[in-house]
């Protein structure tokens, strides 16, 4: 008995001190950077914007937390005081924060706001990126938000699967509209629960390609394809893991999905507040997200298991928005 | 404050009763939930893999329970093992079927399993241990062997302890089966964890939904232990102790739970 | 606007040392490393363990102490106290989200509900059992009852009441790995930010488990010196 609390003891002690020790900054950037013109020029501080605070929030994936960790710390360059609020939940839950004022702006797809706060069927949202934007800005405008500029990557749904299946259980097929029905309803896809319910993932590809695979909910669709588990999965063009070479994506040809470009949505009376830098430095700091980047990105997260708030850093460093070190 | 709270809640409590009885469009369209048919089903799912989990983690923890109690070994192992065993983030135990057998029946029922063990081999364990020593002498004294001893006498004697610890776990497991959505398993907890889709009413309907089946299986369970405590006890219990607590009286040494 | 000339973020680098992390294992070097991330979840499942408990005591004992007096409240507070437990604690996070709001206080709320039965139940069990002689004894010595409650029924009670704070505390480690879904603090949330990832669940998980034994232990502690009498007896 007191052999076993002296064990636990020891136990506990040695992994405080082990946590102690390892504090050492694990960058693992190489310093080479990119190819071709950086695409920002460096973010000056401002004194004017010191005195000035706002809370940036974010979804709850990967994906979200390293944008709102850029927006955070483009700000941050800006002058501005920022609060953080990351991972609030899913869209409704983010959307509730903004109205309720628990937040003043974070990131939201276009054809998610429209479909998920402003109600507007799968179908009826143009498939044109800057229209979709320009009825999402106008929409959220009568809520007393403003949408700023749109991005140019797009994070869309995607049918993935792996090239080991692709070859040997799809025929090789690289389109949606080349599966055959009666083939696929003797398969299955994994997707995050939600899909399953909304049009513009599972039930879009039984109405629009009439492919009805079984249904397996998971958060870990990645992880159904490796085990077996599922010969599809419903993914997201900017996933990492899509970069690994193991994983394929099956083409949307018949334009399924709707544009889900990011645009960082903040309140309007906020906006005014905190003057022209905060909406200049968060349309500009946009520029280099480009779908690899975006992959790149993610894959540090998602697979490297890199802090989001390491990467983001990374990313407005290797772009010239902040100094090296500064 | 408070009674707008309260009326508020009242009606989304009625909001709960309607998504259980009527489809409704979900909150990002396109599609009906709710209805009996849908709740139905996923109630069904919800008690399937608890009774699973269940009747494998009394088969496993019953006769461990027995088998140590009756040799009096273990009482510290036993009892630790089961108590630290609680603290086991279900959720981990789910990741951790993932790894290796992935989503499905399977690693839910398993991860719940782990889940029903502790109360169940505890408080087996303990009712077998606080038989009285005089029975058991006068048991040996009358010529009984060894496992006569331990059906005829220790497993009746002990059977009001253990099904307490049988309602623990299976209160236990009720709950927790709400996560299994998780890991593709459609329980009652689909709703709940996915407010997105179903909507706060959907969150509530559920809610209630198994709410009703963990009170209806705890005093189920209640009503059982009561009928297979021997006449005997429930008359030397009595007065002071006649209320059925799913903890029955025990002596000082050990601690069912 | 033009976007032709981006530059790239630096490629990764998929060397052989990140091959464990990359898929997913059980990397003891990674844990080493990054096991400073998971002292602050620690402490914080720590704190709404150890105020869930306190709370859930000071609550479920005082009711008790009522019902030991007045009888006949014995019931309908097991009912109230039971129907709370009936409801799962994930359904009451998402239930009280309208009225608490995300955060630390839902999921306090939910987890106190919780204990209440457990530990309601076992001071009550513990006070009764306190043989009538004993109390007779005590009321014979002149005691009032007010002194024979604190000063014999509640000390030969103390193992039963302390088992069941152990129980309620044990159980309530497990199910504050579920408070991140109100929004509130903990290690659930580091289990499921990487929930394929071996090291990490295993680290959250094995930390929620070595912090249910020592807070097991530490109460284990306090029993065994505040009933002295009981050494002596086994």
């Amino acid at each position: 008995m007191r052999a076993l609390l002296a064990v636990l003891v020891s136990l506990v002690l040695a992994l405080a001190v082990s946590a102690c020790g390892s504090d050492d900054s694990d960058s693992k950037s190489s310093d080479s950077g990119g190819g071709g013109e950086k695409a920002g020029s460096e973010i000056k501080k401002n004194p004017a914007n010191s005195g000035k605070s706002l809370t940036v929030g974010s979804k709850n994936f990967t994906e979200q937390y390293i944008l709102g960790e850029i927006y955070v710390q483009a700000l941050q360059a800006a002058g501005y005081k920022v609060k953080k609020d990351l991972d609030l939940g899913s869209e409704q839950i983010a959307y509730k924060a903004l109205k309720g004022g628990q937040i003043d702006g974070y990131p939201e797809y276009t054809g998610t706001s429209l479909t998920s706060f402003f109600k507007i069927k799968t179908d009826a949202v143009p498939k044109d990126p800057d229209k979709a934007y320009q009825e999402a800005k106008a929409k959220y405008a009568k809520q007393g938000i403003t949408a700023l500029a749109r991005t140019k990557f797009e994070n869309t749904y995607k049918v993935g699967t792996t090239k080991d299946i692709q070859k040997d259980k799809l025929g090789g097929a690289t389109k949606l509209s080349e599966l055959k029905p009666d083939e696929v309803a003797k398969l299955k896809l994994a997707g995050f629960p939600e899909c399953r319910q909304r049009t513009d993932c599972y039930l879009g590809l039984q109405r629009n390609y009439k492919l009805k695979p079984e249904f397996v909910s998971t958060e870990q669709t990645y992880a159904a394809l490796d085990n077996g588990q599922a010969e599809l999965a419903a993914v997201f063009s900017t996933d990492g893991k899509l970069t690994s070479g193991k994983y394929t994506v099956i083409e949307d040809d018949k334009g399924l999905f709707p544009p889900y470009n990011i645009s960082f949505g903040i309140d309007t009376k906020k906006l005014k507040e905190l003057g022209p830098d905060a909406e200049k430095v968060i349309v500009d700091v946009q520029k280099g997200l480009t779908l690899k980047n975006m992959q790149n990105l993610n894959s540090r997260v998602d697979i490297d298991k890199d802090k989001p708030a390491e990467v983001a850093r990374l990313y407005l460093e290797s772009e010239g928005f902040v100094k090296k070190g500064s | 404050m408070i009674v707008p709270t309260v009326l508020a809640f009242l009606g989304d409590f009625g909001e709960g009763l309607d998504f259980i009885f009527h489809e409704r469009e979900s909150v990002s369209g396109g599609v009906q939930v709710g209805g009996l048919g849908q709740v139905g089903g996923l109630a069904l799912t919800h008690v399937e893999v608890s009774a699973a989990a269940m009747a494998l983690g009394t088969a496993l923890a019953a006769p461990i329970g027995l088998y140590l109690g009756h040799k009096g070994r273990g009482q510290f192992i036993a009892t630790s093992i089961s108590n630290v065993g609680r603290a086991v983030p279900i959720l981990a135990l789910i990741a951790f079927f993932i790894a290796f057998i992935g989503v499905g029946f399977t690693n839910v029922a398993l991860a719940l399993t782990l889940l029903a063990i502790p109360p169940i081999l505890t408080n087996t364990y303990v009712g077998v241990r606080q038989v009285d020593r005089d029975v058991i002498d006068a048991a040996e004294g009358m010529g009984m062997s060894g496992s006569q001893i331990i059906w005829r006498v220790r497993l009746p004697l002990a059977l009001p302890t253990f099904f307490g610890g049988v309602r623990t776990s299976a209160v236990s497991v009720l709950a927790t089966a709400t996560i299994a959505p998780l890991a593709n398993v459609q329980t009652l907890g689909e709703p709940v964890l996915n407010p997105q889709t179903y909507g706060f009413p959907g969150t509530i309907g559920a809610s209630i939904v198994v709410a009703l089946i963990t009170l209806g299986t705890d005093a189920g369970l209640g009503v059982v232990q009561r009928l297979v405590t021997p006449k005997g006890i429930k008359l030397a219990q009595g007065g002071r102790n006649a209320k059925g607590f799913s903890i029955p009286l025990v002596r000082r040494r050990e601690q069912p739970t | 606007m033009v976007f032709d000339s981006l530059a790239q973020v630096p490629e990764r680098d998929t060397g052989a040392s990140d091959q464990c992390v990359a898929e997913d294992g059980f990397c003891p070097q990674w844990i080493v490393d990054n096991f400073g991330d998971y002292v602050q979840p620690l402490l914080d499942h720590t704190y709404l363990t150890v105020v869930t408990v306190v709370i859930g005591f000071a609550i479920a004992f005082s009711l008790a102490i009522l019902a030991h007096r007045q009888r006949w409240l014995t019931g309908p507070i097991i009912g109230f106290t039971g129907a709370l437990y009936t409801i799962p604690s994930i359904a009451a996070f998402f239930l009280l989200l309208p009225i608490t709001g995300r955060g630390n206080t839902t999921a306090l709320v939910a987890l106190v509900a919780y204990t209440l039965l457990i530990i309601f139940r076992n001071v009550t069990t513990g006070l009764r059992a306190v043989p009538a002689e004993t109390v007779d004894a005590a009321q014979g010595m002149g005691l009032t009852d007010r002194q024979v409650l604190w000063r014999v029924e509640l000390p030969l009670a103390l193992p039963e009441i302390l088992a069941g704070v152990r129980i309620a505390t044990t159980t309530t480690v497990g199910l504050v790995a579920l408070a991140y879904l109100a929004g509130g603090d903990g290690l659930g949330r580091q289990i499921d930010a990487q929930i394929t990832f071996k090291s990490n669940v295993a680290l959250a998980g094995g930390l929620c488990v070595l912090l249910a034994a020592v807070l097991d232990l530490i109460i284990l502690g306090v029993q065994r010196r505040a009933t002295p009498w009981m050494r002596a007896a086994s």
